[in-house]
């Protein structure tokens, strides 16, 4: 039964990693992180209990606390990139 | 039926390695390396391999990708040509994967009872664990008792890392790292007027910090200890400091705490050892902490444990914010 | 079977679907917003129906106050990044009701 949902889950996952690889913008690509990391947390709690091992959820909960993080720097990323081209800064190259 | 989930997940971890080294924006690089470690923590999951998975996704998902994103709004955006042509390092990476695959062909299978790995030191720990140090979590009592002297090396190697980018990073004038002056506030960027997020986010990070130290103490019995612990409450510490800004998260951690949260679960691990000398027994020998030696060693693990975890957040905040506080220019 | 295998099965197939529908809605639909859209809704709805699968198979035990834990964790932070995500695309310029152009940016 576990199986069933473990394929689902891994066909997405291939789905969204096709969108972080194609998509035309910055936004797609961290549209496909954030689904990509929702369906780990999802597949690291019904392959623990595929192992037998309810004691594995605690992986699943900080991927769950983690992940908010990393999407919140992206976007935090994004308006001091915006700041720094509206103020006129020059690229260090 | 799992090892084809491992394969599919490898196959997908090739591709997006091979996507990264393609392409030439920074930032969709950083992106996919973000996608690389939730891939390699799901492989390391199915693998059995829990403490490592946890670590991964500690580490490689939330904190690694904040300290490239700050990294990459220093620089430019895009990689920059080489003039030189690329064919002779391809080659030579082609050769040596092929030289690398051949050497593979001898390797025994995967969980094979025969192989040399599962012959030797492996069985003696997992059959003296339970006897001599009687915690469940065998790959804690590796860590912590049996090579504990492995584990005080990678903690003085984290410190070592720490202290090297704040030389690299602290500030031209000599104090070290700081909050940025006023008259480049305006660049001192956070999300602090966005409400949604900045609500859910202050909600969430006493349960973070909760949550890691959960890790930190229930390591003896599951999957955690000190490095997964450190780097979950740095990633609630750095939350913070995203959501309100630089001036508030000093405020709320100083400098001198930073370094002396680095310097200190370095400076008890040692402690730990030079207790088991002044007690009677060798450096980091936990037996003769308490009169009950498997008590001792319980006690001891705990103690180091603590220390790692200490040292690794105080390292991973010092090295977040010396990359955030130097402004771009 | 007894019951709770039959509504464990139940939950974990509608669970399964509306995850691939979410996946297969982020590669076809044609707009950076409709895309937001499908992943973000499906995400949760597969969420809530997986987990309650799981738990519905490990009963009472510490295991399932773990899963509603995650449940309530990813119920609050799922649709926070999506909002985030929205916001941050709405003030850099992406006008919604347009389809891509084909073309890298």
């Amino acid at each position: 039964m576990y199986y069933v949902v473990s394929i689902a889950i891994l066909v997405t996952m291939a789905l969204a990693l096709v969108r972080a690889l194609r998509g035309p913008s910055v936004y797609d690509r961290v549209l496909a992180v954030n689904v990509f990391g929702t369906k780990t947390v999802l597949l690291l709690s019904v392959v623990a209990f595929l192992y037998g091992r309810p004691d594995f959820l605690d992986l699943a909960l900080a991927y769950a606390l983690i992940n908010f993080i990393g999407v919140l720097a992206v976007l935090l990323y994004f308006q001091r990139r915006s700041m720094n081209r509206a103020s006129g800064h020059k690229s260090a190259d | 039926m799992v090892n084809l989930f491992a394969m599919f997940l490898l196959t997908m971890l090739m591709i997006t390695a091979i996507a990264i080294v393609r392409t030439r924006d920074l930032f969709v690089a950083v992106m996919l390396t973000g996608i690389f470690s939730l891939l390699m923590s799901a492989i390391f999951f199915i693998l059995d391999a829990a403490d490592v998975a946890l670590t991964e996704a500690a580490i490689g998902a939330g904190i690694t990708t904040v300290l490239f994103l700050g990294a990459l709004a220093l620089t430019a955006d895009r990689e920059r040509t080489v003039p030189y042509s690329r064919w002779l390092p391809g080659i030579v990476v082609a050769i040596t994967t092929l030289i690398v695959i051949y050497a593979t062909f001898d390797k025994p299978r995967l969980g094979d009872p025969m192989a040399p790995v599962h012959q030797h030191v492996a069985p003696w720990y997992l059959e003296k664990t339970p006897e001599l140090i009687g915690i469940p979590n065998v790959v804690t009592a590796v860590l912590g008792s049996f090579r504990g002297y492995d584990t005080m090396g990678e903690l003085i190697v984290i410190f070592t890392a720490c202290i090297g980018v704040l030389f690299l990073l602290g500030g031209t004038n000599g104090k070290g790292i700081q909050p940025r002056s006023n008259e480049s506030e305006a660049l001192d960027v956070t999300l602090s007027h966005h409400v949604i997020p900045r609500v859910v986010g202050r909600l969430l990070i006493p349960f973070i910090v909760l949550f890691g130290l959960y890790v930190q103490f229930h390591g003896e019995f599951g999957p955690g200890g000190g490095f997964q612990a450190g780097s979950i409450i740095a990633a609630g510490i750095i939350l913070y400091s995203l959501l309100e800004g630089e001036q508030l998260a000093f405020a709320a951690l100083p400098r001198w705490t930073l370094m002396a949260m680095a310097a200190g679960g370095a400076i008890l691990y040692g402690a730990v050892g030079i207790a088991g000398i002044a007690m009677g027994g060798n450096f980091l020998d936990y037996s003769v902490l308490t009169n009950d030696p498997v008590l001792g060693q319980q006690i001891g693990i705990l103690i180091i444990e603590a220390g790692v975890g200490i040292t690794v957040c105080g390292a991973l905040l010092a090295i977040f914010h010396a990359i955030n506080a130097r402004v771009r220019g | 079977m007894d019951v709770f295998d039959i509504i464990s099965w139940v939950l974990f197939v509608s669970g399964g679907a509306f995850v691939f529908i979410g996946g297969l809605g982020a590669i076809r639909l044609p707009n950076f917003y409709t895309r937001l859209h499908a992943a973000s809704l499906t995400d949760s709805m597969g969420t809530i129906l997986i987990l309650t699968a799981i738990m519905f198979q490990a009963g009472w035990s510490l295991a399932t106050l773990k899963l509603i834990t995650i449940l309530g964790f990813l119920m609050l932070t799922g649709p926070t990044a999506t909002y985030a995500l929205a916001n941050a695309a709405l003030l850099s310029g992406m006008k919604p009701g347009k389809p891509d152009p084909d073309e890298e940016s």
